[in-house]
């Protein structure tokens, strides 16, 4: 307790601060213009993505013509007469896309079918963590997986297959992306109002009946919007493919081939020590580019595809 | 412009009654609150219509009505919480002690600070007992550690909780009861020694035995606030208030001391509503 | 005359619960399907690497002799490139975040800001990759260091961390910030004392799970270029490193060429799954712990 005896008069005590506040209050005007400036850097993010992309894709077409780029089949950047053909980049990330999604599609889907329409409240706890940790594995322990356990398991099924090919990470990519699709789809799924579920199951439909005429109908755009998230993210998957499916530019529909993809021939490149301002250095920015543009159209239709749901109810 | 033009005279009608009703009441207490021609929107709606009200020192005013009259608006408009709201747009004149409260010079934490509140749903912080009471002195620059901890017993005292409270003052307040909850916030209102306590609902989350007790603080701290409560329960209003104000659909349709409101109101509305015939 | 014939209903009920039963048993085995290659992965994964986990192998040098090779300068380098990217994603994920939030006025520039943010969590993580090659290794000429793998690394988790921090932000019930602006509390000082600390732990919870996301994240610095094996141990921001799944990523490359690179890989592995675990683990006490307090 203080010694005099004199009550606090708290009004008073704070009309004394105030003068010291002024300086305060600029601060405190200032803050919404810094953290706005904080703000801008995604926007920055941006514009150096593109910038970069942009400016040093232009270099490449100055030296590669854009019609040999998008139409040809041979990607030989290191030969004498150099030929900077994507075709084949774009078939091999097409190729182990289609594989991965092959196995994550239906995988996925019926992983969130069963957790949103069939599984119990325990069981849904516990396996949705679980299948959190498959997704928070690194993409380069998959890598490792696909080229130290899945290739040589493949090469008893298929005697022919190479030590590396575009099958093996193509499955094992799809493995990678099944959490993404089922969580995706189970939250689409979970949030079709219980009433269209009881109003079918009132009139004898079984859970199955539910499942595929009222909840997946009902939730179908947001079934979509997770699988093209899904393809964006398998296109744009570097360790696995880089690892796993090797450095030939084939262009080729062999899956037991190796196969390069866009994300595997950059990493090729980067860590080949181009030198700056050859074409091969630049074809590197006309290859991310076109990964770039392919991934951003994919998320604008996911996201295009998902708001159309959300009006939905 | 045609529909400002009949709204006019309508407001003065209004208006002039207000003032005979003050005549009566002019010796008695000193107004706060001068409240003229208040309009207010959100967006498009207009959620209060030309309100013409005064707030007595050492009073209790009870705000009622049906919800959505715009009583809670209007206490919000009081300090300026309202704004909080983006979109809000206010008309009118309220002067807080002959000064506007929309004054360009009058900044509305200075307001706030003179001005308590005190909400529908206890909201302490989620933060230690004597945290939550010293929160307001320190915002405003009280570090004293020895005058805070005075503040913090005054203030508890004041909201008669510091027995209940005085031997766990570091423990979080999410641990106390809802309607020990609300007395805290009382307190922590109390320790800024604001002049005017708004309050919005005070009980209405609360079970019939705290309420008693929050009502019974209420009386004894009209000694020394002028309060305002917005309150839907019509026995409350007559139990702890001096004087009543009914709104309906963002208007105000009759004020005045409380056992006239109650006992002989003038407007056939008011008369329906306090006999529970609608609301 | 019925439309409704019961037996007709009766016979073909039998065969509609079957079918039910047989889907339910194979949605559930898609299920179990992702965590049997989960349960095969790791203890592949397991077995190849545990015996080759010592106190050699852990403070021990890289090297191209894998009975000496070692991780410790994976280890410091992963820590280091945390020293730059922990700090730098908080503040600017957490100011964003409070921008977007608290400060920015519903219109066209806050859905701008928010659907850029949105898109940049899609991009993938090898163009960041090049956009910090570019960028900080070349333009600003800092050569392959921490600080220009962590601020590319920081690029790439900003999104997420943006997102989760709003997200905890959000989760703040309006009625505190309205008891403190009562108070006659500032906008900053509600901020600061009331709705970040009450935020603190959703806000800490969605970092620690970025974090994670960077330790494990390999293309970025693949391209960045960090050197494979034998370099010094890094001891400041400035110096040349590598990381754990960079080491992964070599010895799973070569070990077509020297068997023992693969174990080595495994063991590596198992360092960084439990790293990740730990970080996880942390990350759902605290969302346990500061659950559901008001």
């Amino acid at each position: 307790m203080r010694t005099n005896n004199e009550p606090v008069h708290v009004q008073e005590l704070i009309s004394k601060k105030k003068q010291s506040k002024n300086l305060f209050l600029k601060f405190e005007k200032a803050i919404p213009i810094i953290l706005f400036l904080i703000a801008s850097v995604s926007v920055f993010t941006t514009i150096g993505i593109i910038y970069t992309l942009f400016s040093e894709t232009i270099e490449f077409f100055k030296q590669v013509s854009v019609v040999e780029f998008f139409t040809g089949t041979v990607l030989k950047p290191l030969s004498q007469d150099p030929k900077f053909g994507v075709l084949p980049l774009i078939m091999g990330t097409l190729t182990s896309t289609v594989i991965a999604m092959l196995v994550a599609a239906p995988i996925g889907l019926m992983t969130a079918i069963y957790l949103s329409e069939f599984a119990s409240e325990r069981i849904r706890k516990t396996f949705k963590p679980l299948l959190e940790i498959l997704a928070g594995i690194p993409t380069i322990v998959y890598g490792f997986f696909a080229f130290t356990f899945v290739t040589p398991l493949l090469k008893h099924v298929i005697p022919g297959l190479e030590t590396t090919n575009i099958l093996s990470p193509g499955i094992v990519m799809g493995i990678m992306i099944i959490p993404m699709i089922a969580s995706l789809s189970e939250d689409a799924m979970s949030s079709v109002p219980n009433a269209m579920r009881e109003g079918a199951l009132a009139l004898g439909a079984t859970k199955l009946e539910v499942a595929t005429r009222v909840v997946i109908p009902a939730a179908f755009s947001g079934i979509v919007a997770s699988f093209v998230l899904a393809i964006s993210r398998a296109i744009g998957e570097t360790m696995i493919v880089t690892i796993a499916s090797g450095s030939s530019k084939n262009f080729t529909f062999d899956l037991t081939q190796s196969m390069q993809t866009m994300t595997a021939y950059i990493v090729e490149v980067t860590g080949g020590d181009a030198p700056a301002g050859s074409t091969i250095y630049y074809s590197l920015y006309a290859v991310a580019m076109t990964l770039f543009v392919f991934t951003l159209l994919m998320n604008l239709f996911a996201r295009y595809v998902a708001r159309k749901f959300k009006e939905e109810y | 412009m045609a529909g400002a033009m009949t709204a006019i005279p309508q407001a003065e009608v209004k208006k002039r009654a207000n003032i005979e009703v003050l005549r009566t009441l002019e010796q008695e207490k000193e107004v706060v609150f001068d409240t003229q021609n208040l309009n207010l929107w959100y967006g498009e709606k207009h959620a209060l219509r030309d309100i013409n009200l005064d707030i007595h020192e050492e009073e209790v005013t009870a705000i009622i009505g049906p919800s959505g009259c715009g009583k809670s608006t209007y206490l919000k408009t009081l300090n300026r919480m309202v704004e909080l709201v983006p979109s809000v747009r206010t008309t009118g004149v309220i002067q807080y002690k002959g000064k506007s409260i929309f004054d360009k010079s009058l900044r509305v934490e200075e307001l706030r600070t003179q001005v308590g509140m005190v909400f529908q749903k206890p909201n302490p912080f989620p933060k230690s007992i004597y945290e939550n009471i010293a929160y307001g002195p320190k915002i405003h620059g009280i570090r004293n550690k020895m005058i805070l901890d005075e503040i913090v017993e005054k203030s508890l005292r004041g909201a008669y909780i510091w027995d209940e409270v005085k031997d766990r003052l570091h423990d979080n307040a999410y641990g106390l009861s809802g309607g020990q909850q609300q007395r805290l916030c009382i307190a922590r209102c109390l320790a800024i020694e604001p002049d005017v306590i708004l309050m919005d609902e005070p009980t209405s989350a609360l079970d019939p035995k705290s309420t008693l007790k929050v009502e019974e603080l209420i009386r004894e701290l009209k000694k020394d606030y002028a309060i305002v409560i917005v309150t839907h329960n019509m026995q409350q209003a007559s139990r702890i208030s001096d004087r009543t104000a009914f709104f309906l659909d963002g208007e105000v349709v009759e004020y005045d001391r409380t056992d006239v409101i109650f006992n002989e109101p003038t407007d056939q509305r008011t008369e329906d509503y306090i006999n529970g015939r609608f609301g | 005359m019925k439309y409704v014939d019961a037996v007709q209903v009766q016979k073909r009920m039998n065969f509609r619960l079957i079918v039910n039963t047989i889907a339910k048993i194979i949605f559930f085995l898609s299920t179990v399907f992702g965590l049997v290659v989960l349960g095969i992965l790791i203890y592949r994964v397991f077995s190849d690497g545990i015996g080759w986990i010592n106190m050699d192998f852990l403070t021990g040098k890289l090297s191209t002799d894998p009975e000496k090779a070692g991780i410790l300068g994976a280890i410091l380098g992963t820590l280091w490139l945390m020293v730059v990217v922990a700090p730098v994603t908080m503040f600017f994920g957490v100011g964003t975040a409070i921008y977007l939030e608290l400060y920015a006025k519903k219109g066209k520039l806050r859905s701008f800001i928010q659907t850029n943010i949105a898109n940049l969590a899609g991009v993938p993580s090898i163009v960041y990759g090049i956009l910090g090659m570019t960028v900080f290794v070349r333009a600003l000429d800092m050569g392959n260091i921490v600080l220009a793998g962590g601020l590319t690394m920081s690029l790439l988790i900003l999104p997420i961390t943006i997102v989760a921090s709003q997200e905890a932000i959000r989760a703040v019930p309006n009625h505190l910030g309205e008891a403190s602006y009562g108070l006659g509390a500032t906008k900053w000082q509600t901020i600061k004392n009331i709705i970040l600390p009450a935020a603190l732990p959703g806000i800490l919870t969605g970092a620690i799970l970025s974090l994670s996301r960077a330790i494990g994240e390999t293309a970025p610095l693949v391209v960045i270029g960090i050197p494979a094996l034998l370099i010094p141990f890094p001891g400041s921001i400035f110096d040349k490193f590598t990381v754990l799944p960079m080491q992964i990523y070599y010895w799973t490359l070569d070990s077509s060429l020297v068997e023992e690179y693969a174990y080595l890989a495994s063991a590596t592995i198992i360092i960084l799954l439990l790293v990740l675990l730990l970080l996880n683990t942390t990350a759902i006490i605290i969302r346990n712990k500061f659950q559901k307090r008001y």
